[in-house]
């Protein structure tokens, strides 16, 4: 049972770490990710059940998430359009995009063919294969975040870190800002595409309305993540991030199977996680204001400490 | 080395807000020279900059640089020639970044590439370049933590380490206390004459305009209304140079005098 919450928390923390990139990497609020998840998912699986394999399938999921990405940056940036309203844009396109990819079915069932989540029992055979669903899961996770640690070590991951924060430094030292947001862009919605089919895989079949309401929720296991602990260091922001998806798919766990005490049925998670990224985003704010009156009120200390001082000689 | 030719700039064209903040500009700066701008409020000094550095685009006329014809680049490919330092001490840094990141990153211009080019043999350069500004030993450290004339010092140090061919500095210490303020000018002349940098910088401290480089330009509603080089610069006083405003725009200066400083 725990084994699986992991898993689960596991594959939603590399679509959590996409929202990471355009969230707070970018700090662009991207809205492509309730599309791309649920084409990543349909992609994979297509190219599963047409015979393709797992691992083109993944890439696949990936490229095509890269791909919608793309659409919303271009959207963004050549028209002039606020990356809000590009993001639900996409999105919403992505809606019929996806049915198409599906062949104009709302689901795709994984049946009869080899996804991961076989095939990990089979490698791993000397634990029981809902831990060997875990290992697997877990495997894949190490690695992608160890390379998005490292793609954000590098030059142009340092680049696209500054370009959150501050536009004019990049443009200052000759790069194209526009550039740096279809990579971040095309990279945030990869991941979430290869959440996508990993989750297809996960859950056996690839369904149209996967990815509604996914970006409130990657939101939530994002503010989870800032909750554990501050660190400016890319390996212990992305670590964090995983640590948040776990933690909210645990909270959802918890919810589903305990909730009935207190009157909670699943149809209400939507609400409670809208409520939680809320709740997350005053208390950070108040954080940050609290951190703030206590500078001032140390400066003040000081002053008047000095002045005593002064005063006494 | 910066020509300037017939530049004209009109904001909200056809509106009845339109505007004309510059008309028929031409300047030509040679290499090497620091050239003071003056002005009032208004008076068309940062929409110049602007023009130059690409923030927005001319209305007419033309922008060469090392007889290049730069008018219609974007501002990131402009970024090749000019270093440009704001009045805004958060705009030339990363607040979220280290120093040193701060420091790789402007370290070579243009679009960056998968690579780790941060090795121990630059962060000694980066150590040694740090010195004059004292953060050699906060390498580490989120800009975000410095203080703004911490902030501006080194803003000013990335943009030399390119070697641009014009440093446009516009206001650069206005926003600072004036303690900092002159540790930041001092630096800027620093490294103006250690790197021999070609500079233009607006200020409203008609004596430090006076003192400082070899030609002061003064520009009102649009126009360069005084164009000062050389031996004739030298003699230059403050009260002189408000009779030659006077003298030219035939209008009062009073009413503009508390927005320059002497």
């Amino acid at each position: 049972m725990i084994e699986g919450i992991f898993v689960e928390g596991l594959i939603f923390a590399i679509m959590a770490l996409g929202i990471l990139i355009s969230y707070r990497i970018l700090d662009l609020a991207d809205l492509t990710c309730d599309g791309s998840v649920a084409t990543g998912a349909a992609v994979a699986t297509m190219c599963i059940v047409n015979g393709l394999g797992i691992t083109i399938g993944l890439v696949m999921a990936f490229l095509s998430g890269v791909l919608c990405g793309l659409v919303t940056a271009v959207i963004h940036n050549k028209l002039r359009i606020p990356a809000l309203l590009a993001g639900i844009l996409t999105m919403t396109m992505l809606y019929s995009v996806n049915l198409r990819i599906l062949g104009n079915k709302a689901n795709v069932s994984l049946v009869r063919v080899d996804t991961l989540y076989r095939l990990f029992p089979k490698w791993f055979s000397f634990i029981p294969s809902d831990w060997a669903a875990l290992l697997g899961t877990l495997i894949f996770v190490v690695v992608v975040t160890v390379l998005m640690d490292l793609f954000f070590r590098s030059d142009i991951g340092m680049a696209i870190g500054a370009l959150g924060g501050n536009e004019q430094v990049i443009i200052s030292q000759g790069m194209n800002p526009s550039v740096l947001k279809m990579i971040g862009l095309g990279l945030s919605n990869g991941l979430i595409a290869l959440s996508g089919g990993l989750l297809a895989q996960y859950q056996g079949f690839a369904d149209a309305n996967l990815g509604q309401g996914m970006v409130v929720q990657g939101l939530a296991a994002v503010m989870i993540g800032e909750f554990l602990f501050s660190s400016n260091k890319i390996s212990l922001i992305t670590l964090r991030c995983i640590l948040g998806g776990i933690i909210y798919k645990g909270l959802m766990f918890l919810g589903r199977k305990y909730g009935y005490l207190i009157g909670i049925t699943p149809n209400d998670f939507k609400l409670l996680t809208g409520i939680l990224v809320i709740i997350s985003l005053t208390v950070a704010k108040t954080r940050a204001l609290a951190s703030d009156k206590g500078a001032r009120k140390k400066a003040i200390e000081r002053t008047m400490a000095h002045m005593k001082e002064d005063n006494n000689a | 080395m910066l020509d300037i030719k017939h530049v004209t700039k009109v904001f909200f064209p056809g509106t009845v807000n339109e505007k004309v903040a510059l008309e028929d500009i031409n300047l030509h700066v040679n290499e090497g020279d620091v050239v003071c701008v003056i002005g009032s409020n208004g008076s068309g000094k940062s929409t110049l900059f602007n023009m130059i550095a690409g923030t927005f685009p001319v209305t007419n006329g033309t922008i060469s640089i090392n007889g290049k014809d730069i008018t219609s680049a974007p501002e990131y490919k402009r970024a090749f020639y000019i270093g440009r330092i704001f009045q805004d001490p958060t705009k030339g840094t990363s607040a979220n970044m280290s120093i040193e990141d701060n420091m790789n990153l402007a370290y070579t211009k243009g679009m960056k590439g998968i690579r780790f080019s941060l090795t121990n043999e630059r962060r000694n350069e980066f150590r040694r370049l740090l010195e004059p500004i004292g953060l050699e030993d906060r390498m580490q450290d989120n800009v975000g933590l410095l203080s703004g004339g911490q902030r501006q010092a080194l803003t000013l140090l990335m943009a030399t380490l390119s070697h641009p061919s014009l440093m446009l500095l516009d206001e650069h210490t206005a926003a600072l206390d004036p303690r900092n303020a002159e540790v930041v000018m001092e630096l800027t002349k620093h490294y103006i004459e250690k790197e021999k940098l070609t500079a233009m910088m607006v200020t409203h401290n008609m004596q430090f305009a006076i003192d400082y480089g070899n030609r002061l330009i003064m520009m009102d509603e649009g126009h360069i209304i005084l164009d000062i080089s050389g031996e004739e610069k030298s003699k230059l006083t403050v009260p002189a140079l408000v009779d030659k405003f006077r003298e030219i725009r035939k209008k009062d200066y009073t009413s503009d005098e508390g927005l320059l400083t002497e």
